[in-house]
């Protein structure tokens, strides 16, 4: 059924207790062409893009428990595409580029939302490395924007713009940037991929792999062997436990990120903004609960779930960007598991295992790629080679020297 | 908040230490005759397990010193502390 507003009208006559479920749920086929591990909404933009794009249809989506409940339906939902390296900036512009069409192509409303996203600075460097990043994104063909004081001052008069230790002198601004509503774009390509004939099976853990001379076979499931011609790996937290079952190491740790929701107040922060002086991002959600989240909280971790003396330090940090939230009550907080990578960049790409690829590594920055992470994948798995736009993102990158170093500081597991 | 046993301290809260990730990476004694391959792994390839892990951690905001710790990274439990240099308690789960 294509969603439309005539739709809302005639289900509307039955109270809406007519609409059909959104997936079906078929029991696993005994094969497939293509296996995707993981039904975030990498793997379903993965699996929708198989099918639309690229015409395989014989795939199957496994989801250890229900789809969207990894980090697609835990992060803070911020889409941008402001990055420097030309490793980095053609592929998260592509993905912007997905996004700006996505509710089209998906007959579904993921409430994208281009209310622009701020980085404030506060020293001359700063500045002068912000600038740099705006015209490598101007370059590049995306959307880049340099405010001064001034124009701050009319967008968020409520910042600490004096504050002692870290005036604010300015902001570099992507119009284009805003947010989307999470668990619409894992409901909507996963409704969109199983039109197209996709089976998505919730429940379903994976558990071991069967390799025979040096390719993939199938895979050992709760709910039975599931044979698969080439098998994607889009299991973000839990890459290296299914690279494992292959045999693999990974240049990544697993490590816990929390996320908090304000109490609902009126219409206060119609942006995104970051704060340049320490970690901290905010925005307004459609209910009026103000989102924000900063740093890891430092340790391997495979907890959905975070630490105080993290939380206390992020709103710390919010305190010292914007002193008005202190009057704020926080109702929520969770955390999700993030692959983060030792250079702080994805991978996207095959593996030693023939017919094994991997799609991992996403830090803190997976959601604003899921689209743009899809389409590449899909490309990856239908032609056995990557794309121009994730060429770059190859594993085999940390033995060869390549890696991306987006922050310019080195190889650590806590960057994003 | 953790609590954290330093072995020359004793039990402190958790924002005083720092971390440093797997422990008993060595090395490798002679670089010269790795692969690239080999390199790369001991660089940047980590184990990363689901369950008790054996890493490192320093008392920055107090004696300083680094030490091994034994964490379950689902529970956050820790089973045991030891010394940098000492051989590691088995991992037999207990
Ligand atoms: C608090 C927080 C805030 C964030 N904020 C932002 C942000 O503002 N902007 C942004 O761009 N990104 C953000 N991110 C990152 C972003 O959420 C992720 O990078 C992205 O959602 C990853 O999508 P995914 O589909 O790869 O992973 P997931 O959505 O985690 O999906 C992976 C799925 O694999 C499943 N799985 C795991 N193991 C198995 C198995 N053995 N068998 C079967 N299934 C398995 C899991 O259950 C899970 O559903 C944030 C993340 C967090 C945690
Ligand atoms: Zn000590």
């Amino acid at each position: 059924m294509k969603h439309s507003a005539l739709q809302i009208f005639r289900q509307a006559w039955s109270s809406h207790r007519k609409w059909p479920r959104t997936w079906s749920s078929p029991e696993p086929k005994p094969a497939y062409d293509v296996v995707i591990v993981g039904g975030g909404g990498h793997g379903l933009a993965t699996a929708f893009y198989l099918a639309s794009e690229h015409g395989i249809r014989n795939v199957a989506v496994l989801e250890k428990g229900w789809i969207g409940g990894g980090n697609t339906g835990r992060n803070t939902t911020i889409v941008r595409s402001n990055y420097l390296l030309d490793g980095n900036e053609p592929f998260y512009e592509w993905s912007l580029k997905l996004w700006e069409g996505l509710e089209q192509s998906l007959n579904y409303n993921v409430m994208m939302s281009q209310r622009g996203v701020i980085n404030l600075f506060h020293s001359d460097s700063q500045r002068d490395g912000f600038i740099r990043r705006g015209n490598a994104m101007l370059m590049h063909g995306a959307d880049a924007k340099l405010m001064d004081r001034d124009e701050l001052e009319k967008v968020l008069p409520y910042l600490d713009f004096d504050n002692a230790r870290f005036p604010v002198l300015g902001g570099l601004c992507q119009p284009r940037g805003g947010t989307a509503r999470h668990d619409a774009v894992a409901w909507g390509f996963a409704r969109a991929a199983d039109q197209l004939g996709v089976d998505i099976i919730q429940n379903c853990e994976v558990t071991g792999m069967r390799i025979k001379d040096g390719a993939i076979d199938g895979l050992d499931t709760t709910r039975g062997f599931i044979g698969a011609g080439k098998v994607g790996l889009a299991v973000a937290g839990n890459s290296s436990r299914l690279a494992s079952m292959a045999g693999l190491r990974l240049p990544l740790e697993s490590h816990v990120l929390q996320a908090f929701v304000s109490e609902s107040i009126k219409p206060l922060v119609d942006t995104v903004v970051t704060f340049g002086a320490g970690h901290f991002y905010v925005s307004q959600s459609d209910k009026g609960g103000l989102v924000f989240g900063g740093d890891l909280d430092g340790y391997n971790s495979y907890a959905q779930r975070g630490n105080l003396p993290t939380a206390e330090h992020i709103m710390e940090s919010g305190m010292a960007m914007m002193p008005c939230l202190g009057r704020v009550r926080v109702v929520r907080h969770w955390g999700g598991v993030m692959d983060m990578t030792m250079d702080g960049s994805p991978i996207i790409g095959l593996t030693p295992v023939t017919g094994l690829y991997l799609n991992g590594g996403w830090c803190y920055g997976g959601f604003k790629a899921t689209p743009g992470s899809g389409w590449v994948f899909a490309y990856t798995l239908a032609r056995g080679e990557p794309h121009r736009l994730n060429a770059a993102y190859r594993l085999d990158r940390f033995s060869a020297g390549r890696i991306i170093d987006e922050k310019g500081v080195g190889p650590q597991p806590n960057l994003h | 908040m953790l609590e954290i046993e330093c072995p020359w301290c004793g039990a402190c809260d958790q924002s005083e230490f720092s971390y440093g990730g797997e422990a008993h990476i060595a090395r490798p004694k002679t670089p010269a005759d790795l692969s690239d391959q080999e390199w790369g792994d001991y660089l940047f390839n980590r184990e990363n397990p689901k369950g008790w892990h054996r890493e490192q951690w320093c008392h920055t905001a107090g004696c300083r010193r680094w030490f091994n710790a034994v964490r379950d990274t689902v529970t956050c439990r820790i089973k045991a502390y030891y010394r940098m240099g000492a051989v590691p308690p088995e991992e037999d789960g207990r």
